[in-house]
Formats: structure tokens, C-alpha cells, sequence
């Protein structure tokens, strides 16, 4: 008979749960402790004879968060030396620094070390928004109350995973959902489920939607400008208004990126000059003249006409057909981080 | 500005500006160019406007 290899595992903590201290150890370098300690001897419970938590890795939140790419570096040697067959990082539950450290830990080892990990965290950690995508991680409360519970979660998925075995949806797994699509098949086609939903919302029942919207921000608005006829004002679209040619390759839909463009030789946009990167609508009447779309002729006049100070000498162009809101809030940050720094005062933004 | 005014409310636009049509947002090829182009500087100047007016909350200028 040969006995089945039990599983090596080790469970990253910080200063708190791996018991090196309080708030005044949070700057402690990593450290490793043999065997479980605080909360791994509840997963080394839940593991049973399936596997042993061979070492603890911890280490103090200040130091991870004040010195990323080193404490990634020796955090990951740490683990490395274990030799192990997986990683199971926290639970964080709502603790912000911790949260964030799990992440960087378990995409660290799942990037670099090819191993299964998993990690758990209360739904608002603001590790959960940075790596959902790339980790699995279980929605736990948001206090250690809900150790036992997070733990017995967390060693479930850790198993199937190191089995290989299929993972289910989010609901039925315990993890937070990584905006992964998959296909599958129904019993009634999607007309009938809609409308059993919206007969259910009409009586007030219950019902779960198919499609949740995306959470987006509310930002507080900029002052006015106050001055126009001094100010800076750039060019923005979401239309795909690009060169000719569209030298960037930017994508007809989901687009990757978005282009930076020179408008300094150009009073008018013409279909020899520039046309739309944009699928999703009729492309012929913004092909036919790009300024319906980026309204660079008028805005030249009003320079001129000295009611616009300037116009800053770029546009920034993207598509938004079928571009996330993630991606979106990305370019959008980039694009704005290049506009300040270009002295740039107001943006006009135009979308299809 | 976008022709679609609740996409740009569900975003969280600030300071919007209602558009004459998806695939046009500031144009319409019905038009002759000379008031096509007038069409598009009405558009931008309420922009301009729009830009210049003190907001709370996110605000359509029809």
C-alpha cells in the first residue's frame, strides 16, 4: 500500500496572526516559524491528514506596504525554501494593509512559483478590487469571528484546486467573483428568464440578476474655469478619432489602449487625415469628416476668436465600444496624470 | 458630450452636453457644411459654458 503524499502547504501571516506583535511590530521583516501558528492551527485542522502546514511565513504590514518589491522579493525566497505544493495567505478579513499583502504575496507565488493559492477577505478590503482577477479569494466577514468559517472555505477550494478538479461559480465556491465569463448551458432561454425576472421584480420577489452592473464613481465636480479666454483646453474622446491609418492598432471593440495624437499641423480633420478606430456604430458620416466627432475645426476658430486661451497640441482617443470600466478608469487616470502635467486647465470630451 | 445622456449619467459624468447622434455626435450630414459646422460651434461654445457654470452634482445642460 502506498500512502498518499501529503500536501505541503504554507500559510503567509502578519505580525498580528503570525504572533510577533501588535501595531508596534507592523514594520517587522519577514520571518519564518515552523509548523502552524494563530490561525494555521485551525487550517491545519481543516486539512486533516490531506496535508501539513510545514512552515509559517510572516511578516509585519508596515514593512510589506513600504517596501513592495523588496519584501515580495524575501517573502518569496521564504516560501520558495519550503518547498511547497501551495500557499494559503491570511484569512485579511477587513484589514486594509493585510488584504493588500495577501494579494501581492499570492499573485507573487501564483506568477512566480506556479503554485495554488488561496486566500480569504471581507468583500471591502481594498485588496479585493486589486486582486480578484488574479486570485482566488474567499469572501470572509469582516472580523476574525469569521475564522472558522473563512478557513474551512479556503482548505475547500485549496483541495480542488491542487486536484485540479473544475471550479465552480463564485456563489457556490465562497470566493469573490474575478469578472470571469463562462459558458453554460439552460434549461429556458434567456427571453423566459427575463421575463420571469421582471415578473418577479413587478411583484417584489426576489430574483438574481444575470448581469450585475459594475459599481462606478461619483467624483465630487472641479471648480468652474474662470477665466476661458486664458485657459488650456484639451480634445478627449472615447469615438475613436485617430490618425489615418490608426497607428496604434487600436481596437474596433474591448480596446487595450488608448493614442496620444499630434493636433499641432491641423486646423480641420479630413477622411485624408484621420477616420474612426470605432465598431459598434456607422462608421461613414465619422470617416466622412472626424470633427463631428472631435470637433477640432470650431475649437481652432475659438482660439482664434481669442474665446479659448489655447488648445493643448494632442488629443487622446479610445474606444468605448465594449471597453470595461476598469480599463477605462485606467486610460482615463493616464490620460488626466498627462494633461496636469501639461498644464492643461479644462477638457472637452466627446463620446459616440 | 454624448448623445447617450443616462450612459453618461451612470457613469458619473459631471458636466454634460446632450449630442445630435451616436454616430455623429457633432454633425449632421442632412445639413449643408456652413450650418453643420455653425451646429457644431453652438455645441462646443455650450461646452465652453458648461465648463465655466458652478455645479453640485452632475448636471445635463439641455
Amino acid at each position: 500500500m502506498t500512502e498518499k503524499k501529503k500536501l505541503r502547504v504554507v500559510h503567509y501571516l502578519n505580525q498580528f496572526f503570525g504572533q510577533i506583535g501588535g501595531e508596534e511590530m507592523a514594520g517587522a521583516k519577514p520571518l519564518v516559524k515552523p509548523g502552524p501558528v494563530g490561525p494555521g492551527l485551525a487550517l491545519q485542522q481543516a486539512l486533516g491528514d490531506a496535508g501539513e502546514v510545514v512552515a509559517t511565513v510572516a511578516c509585519g504590514d508596515n514593512y510589506v506596504g513600504d517596501n513592495l518589491d523588496q519584501a515580495r522579493l524575501e517573502i518569496l525566497e521564504l516560501i520558495k525554501q519550503q518547498n511547497p505544493d501551495a500557499l494559503v495567505a491570511g484569512p485579511a478579513f477587513n484589514a486594509g494593509r493585510y488584504g493588500m499583502a495577501c494579494g501581492m504575496i499570492g499573485q507573487a507565488v501564483t506568477e512566480e512559483l506556479s503554485l495554488p493559492v488561496v486566500t480569504g477577505m471581507y468583500k471591502e478590503n481594498p485588496g479585493v478590487e486589486i486582486y480578484r482577477k488574479n486570485l482566488y479569494i474567499i469572501g470572509t466577514e469582516d472580523s476574525a469571528r469569521g475564522m472558522k468559517e473563512a478557513i474551512s472555505a479556503m482548505v475547500a477550494l485549496l483541495q480542488k484546486l491542487v486536484r485540479g478538479a473544475q471550479i465552480g461559480a463564485p456563489e457556490q465556491e465562497g470566493y469573490l467573483p474575478r469578472g470571469i465569463r463562462v459558458n453554460v448551458f439552460a434549461e429556458e432561454n434567456g427571453a423566459q428568464r427575463a421575463v420571469q425576472m421582471l415578473i418577479a421584480k413587478l411583484n417584489d420577489k426576489h430574483y438574481t440578476t444575470e448581469l450585475p452592473m459594475p459599481d462606478f464613481d461619483r467624483v465630487t465636480p472641479n471648480a468652474p474655469v474662470t477665466a476661458m479666454s486664458k485657459a488650456k483646453v484639451a480634445l478627449v474622446t472615447s469615438g475613436g478619432i485617430v490618425p489615418k491609418g490608426n497607428p496604434d492598432r487600436i481596437e474596433s471593440s474591448s480596446a487595450s489602449k488608448y493614442g496620444k495624437y499630434s493636433l499641432a499641423d491641423f486646423n480641420d480633420l479630413t477622411p485624408d487625415t484621420h477616420e474612426t478606430a470605432h465598431g459598434g456604430y456607422d462608421p461613414v458620416y465619422a470617416n466622412q469628416d472626424p470633427d463631428r466627432v472631435l470637433p477640432l475645426d470650431v475649437m481652432q476658430e475659438l482660439v482664434k476668436e481669442g474665446i479659448v486661451g489655447s488648445l493643448h497640441p494632442y488629443h487622446y482617443a479610445t474606444v468605448g465600444n465594449g471597453t470595461s470600466v476598469a480599463n477605462a478608469a485606467k486610460y482615463g487616470a493616464a490620460i488626466a496624470t498627462d494633461l496636469r502635467s501639461s498644464g492643461v486647465d479644462a477638457v472637452i470630451l466627446t463620446s459616440t | 458630450m454624448c448623445t447617450i445622456v443616462p450612459i453618461s449619467l451612470t457613469v458619473g459624468a459631471n458636466r454634460i452636453v446632450p449630442a445630435v447622434a451616436i454616430p455623429h455626435p457633432l454633425g449632421n450630414p442632412e445639413l449643408p457644411s456652413t450650418e453643420e459646422k455653425a451646429l457644431r460651434k453652438a455645441l462646443v461654445e455650450k461646452a465652453l459654458k458648461a465648463l465655466q457654470t458652478e455645479v453640485n452634482g452632475q448636471t445635463v445642460f439641455n
